[in-house]
């Protein structure tokens, strides 16, 4: 079960024609995805685009009503190699997945379906996770978009233009035979806003009235002669088709041309930035009435030159605002002009920034700079955004103190599983020295910051233990360790890391944590979760499906807060002399899952008058050295300092707050590491039976008895409070 | 043209939250108002990694009902509704929301808080940055310099500790920031609507409610209404200077307190069986006798009367040499401060004496909220290694155990894994209690006898320093002290920086702003785990 719940949202996707809807981003493209026929669905979790997934699995049964085949790809390959489906018969098929990393892992697939072409509309709607937030490379998909021919739609951040852009895209991927990708900005995705709503369709042929008919046709498939022919097919039948569909239904849009001799060509998805720095600048107004004529491209790819021609032709200059590098449209402009001989000046990059993330300031800034130059009496306000920070009316103006603002990573979670097996591993180093540790995408590469600093590189999803396969060579004397994570172990890890490993007989320890779930992304259950689930087949044993393909050495690790066991699992896996791949899972379930689950479950209980022993850890503070060192082998949020109660001493004691959990890591560390005495746990019996509460009045008693004497003692010295 | 400058634009309003604390909560219900208010509002953020304990941003734009057929003469609109954006702009951010103290510095620096326009509503609360946690020492940013950059920044501030209001009312603190949000009257909707937006939630309506109206209380200027330990009312904030550093003003009250009836009856702040030793305070310094009789307390309660004399003695010895005797006397305050805390070095004799005392289990109990009848069950973490056993041992007999191997191998037996121990069962509390009553022994014990060397040794130091003409060197002196932390490994590391430091100062002394060089050599032992950056600073500042 995923992290979020949309069960009461997605009742919204059964509205019908008139009625407005609500919502998210991602849920107004499930709605356009129904809206659209669509007769299966596919993808891979990821931000921003993980709850387009969960919406998906919690509208299961609207799915089931419209005949609609959905699944949980195992990867971003296996969802892009679904859209097959969509090669001979008139299926509309939708994929999704993080984007530039899912276009990486799905690159294959996409590739040989481009080749081939469609017949039923294929689209791969990508959450860009680009800019601030982003947890990846900065990459743009418009280079998968050129590679391989696919056309790419980049609406504007709009929840009715987007559910626009679903519905034209199916068209444009049939009208083309091309698959089209739909490019969700980060901010898009979790944006709010409402459209009106159309009926749902079950699709005009569904999965199983195609398979009732098969069909195939060896001119697409990926093989010579065809494969040749696919390249001519793309760019003299294809493209063709796409020009005309696009202009024909003016998906681009050209905004008050003619109102001056200057223009302004965006991307779509950068539409509302734009207009915003406009008006900042006085040049537009809420509602888009610009006083500099606009090229909206709601079509990034493919750039349709006559109407770039049209829009240029009669303008001095006109400003690119194109977002990411390399400047693949601002290249493809200067081409079209130049082949047209159109001699409008032509800026872009030299007038915005080269890299990084088109913010109202830095179009802002673009835009004046360009306005300035060509211009000038457009503009009537200058926003003090364009002011540097020396002037004390610019927004940027120091006011506050840069040394009191610390940077706030993002960390592991309260109670998190994964923390002991970081715990575990800084104490095994102390006995068995450093070692090179290749980390992997997942909450455990959290790692690399403080306080544990653990992990030298990443290479991607899964492929942990396949970045450190040159630095495990056998005759190494200081083993390597690879971390991966049950979610990239699942994805490809079993193969790239595993097998890998096995097969060069690889001296490697690996490490896979196995917390039950897709814990990044979201929560979502895969091959080894625990839950049994009625759509889903689920646990199956990660170590059983490593020792598969030829693992000898293997450990489960069943509790991963037994920081010890952790600690000497690792000693033993870093020192015995078995050849090959050691490999340790390490179990416990992700915290913010369990949470969720078990919080219910305790309420319900506590009501039914059920005995309920909770657990929380606490610090005293006048044992607490105010060393932290606790706080340097864990780094749990719940795990954190206080000023000392003590008149004699000043340096903050460690504290644990009321989140905390009572996972165990406190003590374990304590004891493991060998900390100081200052940590307890505490144990409240709520509903306590009459055995709990006469042994409560007897030790009382005796508590009161024994403490007498040394609390008399401490009263002569001690002023009477 | 009807234009931004004009004020033709939406309400914007940035959210800073740290993941988990229903900022995205707070972004909906703001909607929700101008949703059925009839307005356009639109939010949006940037979830990811950053949700997972890291710092999010929410952003809302809210723009005023629009009358959808133009006035006659003019063009249609491009676009019917109007076009929100999805980025905040610097400088044109109405209502800036953070939900940490540190957090509002951050929507500073961004320029998102700006004098001319912004109401800024924070929470004074601080989740420490790891940074700040991970410190050997003390690594808390000035947070009063955060409060004065808000001041200066925002048009007006609301700044008040609004996690506390909303956990006061078993709520979140969404819900008091809502609350606050709708007593700023930053947005033209009345409580009533605001209120509105909770109940169609429909999640735990009542306890969000209540923090709503505490939120409001505090946001809404009424003077009258304000809390005098919370909250603002106008732009005046009554919340303390430095809000993670309360305590610390406290204490400081406190001290100021004590030394004026120090003055006149030191008898009163100990026990009946010091009051001869608190009269004789009266032969040190003004500003040093509250430190001195917390002192007194502390190694008479830690070891006996003759131990607080032993005590007293070592404090006066800096008395008679203060040189600001009558002033400030930083150097007796601080011998009487770090000289207690050395002399009550933790050993297993003192740990189980302040883990049975009935004060901490008092507030134990209270931390736990148990309730009468309730069972509590306590369990310490407790691993004591054989040099901490044979410490407290009688000399002889503890230096023969630490030869020992049977005697190794049977505490390594019982402690290896580490003991757990339940303080509240009849077993553990009475394991616990006996050793705390080994305390006569302590005297006669190995590690006794060598702090004591070691305490005068460093005395001596500091005196020897002083009389030479460099008190302020004397002071740092015994403020190396503060090195001296934790047990086992951590003392260890903390005594070889202490004598790396006694030795520099060895070597400064006489040399120009020998105290200042001590103090950063100080601050570099704590810097560090390794001891990485007080080697640096030895081999670039200490001649060899």
């Amino acid at each position: 079960m995923a992290e979020r719940s949309f069960a009461a949202e997605v009742e919204h996707l059964r509205k019908g024609a008139g009625e407005w809807i609500h919502a998210e981003g991602i849920l107004a493209v499930t709605k356009a995805l129904l809206q659209s026929g669509v007769a299966y669905v596919g993808g891979y979790q990821g931000a921003p685009i993980s709850h387009l997934m969960d919406v998906l699995g919690d509208a299961r049964p609207i799915l089931d009503e419209l005949e609609v085949y959905f699944e949980n790809s195992a990867s971003e390959a296996t969802a892009a190699a679904m859209l097959a489906a969509s090669v001979h018969y008139p299926l509309r098929g939708a994929i999704t997945f993080k984007s530039t990393v899912g276009l990486n892992v799905a690159s294959d697939a996409l590739a040989n379906l481009a080749s081939g072409g469609v017949i039923g509309g294929a689209l791969v709607i990508l959450g860009e996770d680009y800019g601030e937030g982003s947890s990846i490379m900065q990459e743009r998909a418009h280079a998968f978009a050129m590679k391989s021919q696919m056309w790419l739609l980049d609406p504007r951040p709009n929840v009715a233009a987007i559910v626009d852009a679903v519905e034209s895209g199916f068209e444009l991927s049939e009208a083309s035979n091309t698959p089209v990708m739909l490019d969700l900005r980060l901010r898009s995705c979790h944006l709010r806003g409402r459209f009106v709503a159309k009926d749902n369709r079950k699709p005009a042929m569904s999965v199983k009235e195609a398979l009732r008919a098969p069909k195939r046709d060896v001119g697409r498939i990926v093989l010579p002669p065809a494969s040749f022919q696919h390249e001519q097919e793309k760019v003299h039948h294809r493209w063709p088709a796409a020009v005309r569909f696009i202009r024909e239904r003016r998906l681009n849009e050209v905004l008050n041309n003619g109102v001056a001799d200057v223009g302004i060509i965006t991307q779509g998805g950068l539409y509302n930035t734009v207009n915003r720095s406009l008006e900042l600048l006085g040049c537009s107004d809420a509602f888009g009435n610009t006083r500099v004529p606009t090229y909206v491209m709601n079509v990034t790819y493919p750039v349709i030159e006559d109407e770039i021609v049209e829009f240029c032709r009669d303008k001095r200059a006109v400003l690119l605002v194109e977002e990411g590098q390399p400047d693949y449209i601002e290249q493809s402009l200067n081409t079209i002009l130049r082949r047209n001989s159109v001699g409008t000046q032509l800026h872009g990059k030299d007038l915005l920034p080269l890299a990084g993330e088109y913010s109202s300031s830095a179009v802002t800034r673009g835009l004046a700079g360009f306005l300035e130059r060509w211009l000038p009496g457009a503009i009537e306000h200058k926003p003090a955004l364009l002011l540097g920070p020396e002037d004390p009316r610019s927004p940027f103006a120091p006011r506050v103190d840069a040394t009191a603002v610390k940077p706030r990573l993002p960390g592991l979670c309260t109670g998190c599983p994964e923390r002991p097996i970081f715990s575990g591993m800084k104490l095994a180093e102390r006995e068995t020295g450093q070692h090179h540790v290749s980390a992997d995408i997942g909450c455990h590469l959290f790692a690399i910051n403080a306080p544990f600093n653990i992990g030298a590189t990443t290479m991607g999803y899964g492929l942990g233990s396949a970045g450190a396969a040159a630095l495990s060579a056998p005759q190494a004397d200081n083993r390597a360790v690879a971390i991966m994570g049950d979610g990239g172990f699942w994805h490809n890890g079993l193969t790239s890391g595993v097998g890998n490993a096995v097969f060069n007989k690889s001296d490697q320890v690996l490490v896979v944590v196995d917390n039950a779930y897709a814990a990044a992304t979201g929560g979502q259950d895969l091959l080894s979760s625990k839950a049994e689930l009625p759509t889903r087949s689920t646990r199956h044993p990660i170590e059983k499906a490593a020792r598969g393909v030829g693992v000898e050495w293997a450990r489960t690790i069943e509790d991963t807060y037994d920081v010890a066991a952790v600690r000497d699992s690792f000693v033993e896996a870093l020192t015995t002399s078995e050849p090959g791949p050691k490999l340790l899972v390490m179990q416990s379930e992700c915290q913010l899952n369990r949470q969720r689950r078990v919080k219910p479950e305790m309420r319900q209980a506590l009501k039914e008058g059920k005995r309920i022993t909770r657990e929380r850890f606490g610090v005293d503070p006048e044992t607490c050295t105010g060393d932290h060192a606790c706080i340097r082998i864990s780094g749990c949020p719940s795990l954190t300092i206080e000023s000392n109660p003590d008149p004699m001493r000043s340096d903050p004691v460690a504290t644990v707050l009321d989140s905390c959990v009572g996972c165990g890591v406190c003590g374990a560390n304590a004891h493991a590491a060998v900390l100081c005495p200052s940590f307890y746990r505490s144990d409240v019996t709520h509903n306590p039976s009459r055995r709990d509460r006469l042994i409560g009045r007897l030790r009382d008693r005796w508590v009161r008895l024994l403490s007498a004497g040394l609390e008399a003692r401490a009263s002569r010295y001690e002023a009477a409070p | 043209m009807s234009s931004w400058a004009d004020g033709r634009r939406p309400l914007t309003l940035a959210i800073l939250a740290l993941g988990g604390e229903g900022g995205g909560v707070l972004a909906d219900w703001i909607v929700v108002v101008a949703d059925v208010a009839g307005w356009h509002a639109q939010n949006t953020s940037v979830a990811g990694v950053a949700q997972r304990t890291g710092a999010t941003v929410y952003y809302v734009e809210l723009f005023p009902p629009v009358v959808s057929e133009p006035p006659a003469g003019e063009p249609r609109a491009i676009r019917a509704e109007p076009v929100m954006s999805i980025f905040p702009s610097p400088g044109e951010v109405d209502v800036v929301i953070t939900s940490e103290l540190m957090e509002s510095g951050r929507a500073i620096q961004r320029g998102f808080v700006t004098p001319d326009r912004t109401t800024l509503i924070t929470s004074t609360n601080r989740v420490y940055s790891i940074d700040e946690k991970m410190s050997l020492g003390d690594g808390r940013v000035d947070d009063g310099e955060l409060l004065a950059g808000a001041r200066r920044a925002a048009r007006l501030l609301i700044a008040a500790d609004f996690a506390r209001l909303a956990e006061r009312e078993g709520s979140v603190i969404s819900a008091s920031l809502f609350g606050a949000l709708a007593g700023s009257a930053a947005l033209p909707f009345s409580r009533e609507q605001f209120e509105h937006a909770i109940r169609a939630s429909g999640k735990s309506v009542d306890a969000s409610l209540a923090a709503f109206a505490a939120g409001f209380e505090v946001a809404a200027p009424d003077p009258d209404e304000a809390d005098g330990t919370l909250a603002a009312g106008d732009d005046s904030v009554s919340t303390p200077s430095s809000p993670s550093r309360s305590l610390e003003a406290e204490k400081q009250a406190q001290e100021d307190e004590r030394n004026r009836i120090a003055e006149v009856a030191p008898e009163s702040l100990v026990g009946p069986a010091l009051r001869d030793l608190a009269q004789r305070t009266r032969e040190v310094p003004r500003a040093a006798r509250s430190m001195v009789l917390h002192g007194l307390v502390r190694t008479a309660v830690y070891q006996d009367h003759d131990y607080a004399d032993r005590y007293l003695e070592r404090v006066r010895r800096f008395a008679r040499i203060d040189p600001e005797a009558d002033g400030e006397a930083q150097l007796t305050r601080a011998a009487a401060q770090h000289v207690a805390l050395w002399m009550c070095y933790h050993d297993t004799i003192h740990v189980a004496l302040q883990k049975t005392r009935r004060a901490r289990l008092e507030r134990v109990r209270g931390e736990a909220r148990v309730r009468p009848g309730q069972r509590f069950d306590l369990h310490e973490f407790l691993h004591p290694q054989i040099d901490e056993i044979t410490d407290v041992m009688p000399t002889r007999l503890g230096a023969a155990l630490r030869e020992s191997r049977q005697f190794q191998r049977a505490v390594r037996f019982i402690t290896h894994k580490g003991m757990k121990l339940n303080t509240t069962s009849v077993l553990g509390y009475t394991l616990l209690t006996t050793m705390a009553r080994g305390r006569p022994l302590r005297p006669r014990s190995l590690r006794f006898g060598r702090e004591q060397e070691l305490i005068d040794r460093w005395i001596d130091r500091s005196l020897s320093i002083a009389a030479a003409g460099d008190a302020g060197l004397a002071l740092e002196v015994i403020l190396c002290q503060a090195v001296l932390k934790g047990y086992g490994d951590t003392w260890a590391r903390g005594w070889q920086s202490f004598e790396a430091l006694m030795d520099a100062a060895e070597r400064i002394q006489g040399e120009p702003d020998a105290s200042g060089r001590l103090a950063d050599l100080r601050a570099a032992a704590l810097a560090d785990e390794t001891g990485a950056e007080l080697s640096t600073m030895l081999r670039e500042r200490v001649p060899a």
